[in-house]
């Protein structure tokens, strides 16, 4: 049986590529979570300050808390940086239309 | 040279504009009534206080006939029965409010000196009932719903009557309910603006927009939507869910803000609450 080069090169990188993708899942861990949380709650309240919180952001963090309980910390994290990303959407939002509303009112 | 800039000086602090930076609410609600009338020539001012039915003619046939067994009467009823009930030591809503409450909801929301707040016909129900040792209601409630549609109901053709005292505080509070009713804001980007000046008459899926001018004359309101009568309150939290922003709460100094603005500046047009909507 003849096993060609190029087989032998993808048997390589598939092995070497294997425990490279498991340890990436095993980085999304509790850890991982606590901090992707911990920057999304930071980025909410500080939309909450700006009285400009968005209801998918408040989902997300709810989505990744419960994906946390059930242990599923990819899951936890992905729904983590969502709410972070949401988060900084409506910071923006609100810090843009400090000055940007004047272009809607009526004169 | 130090006389003129004295001088100067002095006209700038006395001009009442420049003191207020810029804030003039008698040009705003000026400007606001014309955009409207050139917008739709052919409602009638005092029409406006009608909301979407004075801009299509097929709801306002609708609404005609409703009117015959209008869907807030139970709620009109309540409310009468509530407002005469007497609170535990003996007084009553009534005793609270110049003219026994009779006839006196065009003149809110008002500017309170004291509190250098804005104060709304539902805040000045909970605050009689919490100075009679009452506990407050839901703002957003059947119960405050039923109240402020009696007191609506004895203002009917009363005109919006809201004044804005020579206090800066006053006009911060008219300028910040302005900023939020033109700010844009939830995930779907919109300002109340966005539907009620840009797009009245307009459909959104089943429903038409009211245009800002008079949208708070028919307050409270039965929607079909929800089923039952809703406050101010309850009309501006569904607001901001709908744009998918997170309702403040009810009561917030930005809602009273928000709405000492829009009644400013439709001073003039005639109470028509209780309203019923779609």
């Amino acid at each position: 049986m003849r096993i060609s080069l190029r087989a032998v090169i993808r048997l390589c990188q598939v092995l070497v590529v294997l425990p490279l993708g498991s340890a990436a899942h095993a980085a999304n861990s509790e850890t991982d979570f606590k901090a992707a949380y911990a920057a999304a709650d930071a980025a909410e309240r500080e939309a909450g300050r700006l009285r400009n919180q968005w209801l998918a952001t408040e989902a997300a963090l709810t989505e990744a808390k419960k994906a946390a309980e059930k242990r599923d910390f990819d899951q936890a994290v992905a729904a983590a940086r969502e709410a972070e990303a949401l988060a900084k959407a409506s910071i923006f939002q609100a810090t843009n239309e400090k000055e940007a509303w004047k272009t809607l009112e009526i004169r | 040279m130090r006389f003129w800039l004295t001088t100067l000086a002095i006209l700038w602090v006395a001009h009442p504009a420049c003191a207020a930076d810029g804030i003039d609410p008698a040009a705003d609600a000026r400007a606001f009534r014309n955009f409207f009338v050139q917008k739709f020539p052919n409602v009638k001012l005092e029409d406006f206080a009608n909301g979407p039915y004075a801009l299509n003619e097929d709801m306002r046939r609708q609404w005609e006939e409703k009117e015959q067994f209008p869907p807030y009467e139970f709620s009109l009823e309540m409310g009468k029965e509530l407002f005469a009930k007497p609170f535990v030591n003996g007084k009553h809503y009534a005793d609270c409010f110049p003219d026994r409450g009779i006839g006196v909801r065009q003149d809110y929301p008002q500017f309170d000196d004291k509190s250098g707040k804005v104060v709304t016909l539902e805040l000045a129900l909970n605050r009689c009932r919490e100075a009679n040792g009452e506990r407050a209601i839901t703002y957003t409630g059947d119960d405050m719903a039923a109240l402020t549609a009696y007191m609506a109901f004895t203002s009917r053709g009363k005109p919006f009557n809201i004044k804005i005292p020579d206090d800066p505080r006053a006009l911060e509070a008219y300028e910040n309910g302005k900023r939020y009713f033109y700010t844009r804001r939830g995930q779907l980007n919109f300002s109340c603006a966005t539907c009620h000046v840009q797009n009245p008459g307009e459909r959104l899926r089943a429903e038409v927009l009211a245009p800002a001018l008079g949208i708070l004359n028919a307050m409270p309101i039965y929607r079909s939507e929800w089923g039952s009568m809703g406050t101010t309150s309850r009309r501006f939290t569904t607001c901001n869910s709908q744009v998918r922003g997170v309702p403040l709460e009810p009561q917030s100094d930005e809602y009273r803000d928000l709405e000492y603005f829009l009644s400013y500046v439709s001073n003039g047009l005639p109470i028509s609450g209780p309203g019923s909507r779609p």
